[in-house]
């Protein structure tokens, strides 16, 4: 096990989680337009599925949000 | 021009505090702020930068009061249906305030007018609905260097950040372009909780207020995240992009561009 900061919460999650499956587990909405960084750093939408979480790894989802007038 | 004695028991709460004082007060009735949107997210930063005192305070907006808009839109009464939103936000404006002078812009922002829009003034705030419009402000501002508050609101999330030229990421650093029509729900689409306008309008309203007085940390390089289901306030911290097609050193976006409207977000 592993322990990961998800969108600010720390919980356990299994080693060599990639980043798609860590998109997929927490039920990210829009998947295909969230925005993601890891410890702080954009993550390329093409190296999702490539890159691997590490123990200690801080991750954050950026959410599209319209709203406002209308 | 010294304070008249109205005004110093107006503002008597801003000049009692350390961070204000006469001098921030000051800066307020000579800023001139730029609301871009006068509904969900425009309206509370619209009474809140009106009672500050911010004296000039410019809102753009094309469309009229509709009975649907008043669940959230607080500026807009029901005596006001049917009337231009700018007008009726003018009014509420200048009946909380006479100090603010309110320029009235009843229009669209498009590639053709944000420049001229923006052009004369020194913050500019971001209550639109729609993704062609907010990346239309964030890359006006990038390209005339000015200073911007952007939010979003849906159901009952919200975000916002501020950019400063060079002090931090843009807009576009984050999310790049805009989603393809209809791919990420609108707040017609999908619904709105109506304080959540007041709680993020009027933070949009507290970076404008910070910026002029200088007072403080903005929200640039993170974006602050609302969820109000869990009661729970976040911050992100956000990167520059160097490859950032508008704001990097070498952008690739060097002329403002009309995205496509989704066709929910049109006019009714």
């Amino acid at each position: 096990m592993m322990i990961l900061t998800v969108a600010g919460k720390k919980k356990n999650y299994p080693e060599r989680l990639t980043l798609s499956a860590l998109i997929e587990q927490e039920a990210v909405e829009n998947p295909d337009y969230v925005t993601v960084t890891i410890n702080d750093a954009f993550v390329e939408r093409g190296d999702f599925a490539q890159t691997i979480l590490k123990d200690g790894d801080t991750v954050e989802f950026l959410y599209f949000m319209g709203g406002g007038t209308v | 021009m010294p304070f008249t004695n109205e005004q110093l028991e107006r503002y008597s709460r801003h000049i009692i505090l350390k961070e204000v004082g006469i001098k921030g007060q000051k800066k307020l009735l000579n800023a001139k702020v730029l609301i871009i949107g006068a509904g969900g997210l425009g309206a509370p930063a619209a009474l809140y930068l009106a009672a500050a005192g911010v004296g000039t305070i410019g809102i753009a907006d094309a469309d009229e009061v509709d009975l649907s808009n008043l669940q959230r839109q607080v500026i807009h009464t029901t005596a006001d249906l049917g009337k231009a939103k700018v007008k009726s936000a003018a009014e509420t404006m200048t009946a909380i305030n006479p100090d603010v002078k309110v320029n009235t812009y009843r229009t669209f922002v498009t590639s053709q007018n944000i420049m001229n829009l923006i052009a004369g003034y020194d913050f500019i705030l971001d209550g639109t609905d729609n993704f062609p419009a907010k990346f239309l402000i964030n890359d006006a501002c990038v390209m005339a260097k000015k200073p911007f508050s952007h939010a979003g609101i849906i159901r009952f999330r919200g975000q916002l950040m501020t950019y400063v030229p060079g002090q931090g990421p843009c807009y576009r650093c984050v999310f790049k372009n805009p989603p393809p029509k209809d791919a990420v729900p609108t707040c017609k689409q999908a619904g709105v909780i109506g304080a959540m306008g007041g709680v993020i309008g009027s933070l949009q309203a507290m970076e404008a207020i910070k910026y002029i007085i200088g007072q403080g940390k903005l929200l640039t390089g993170r974006l602050l995240t609302y969820d109000a289901l869990k009661m729970e306030f976040h911050t992100i911290k956000l990167p520059r992009d160097e490859h950032c097609a508008v704001c990097s050193a070498y952008p690739t976006i060097t002329k403002l561009i009309d995205y496509e409207q989704a066709e929910c977000d049109m006019k009714k």
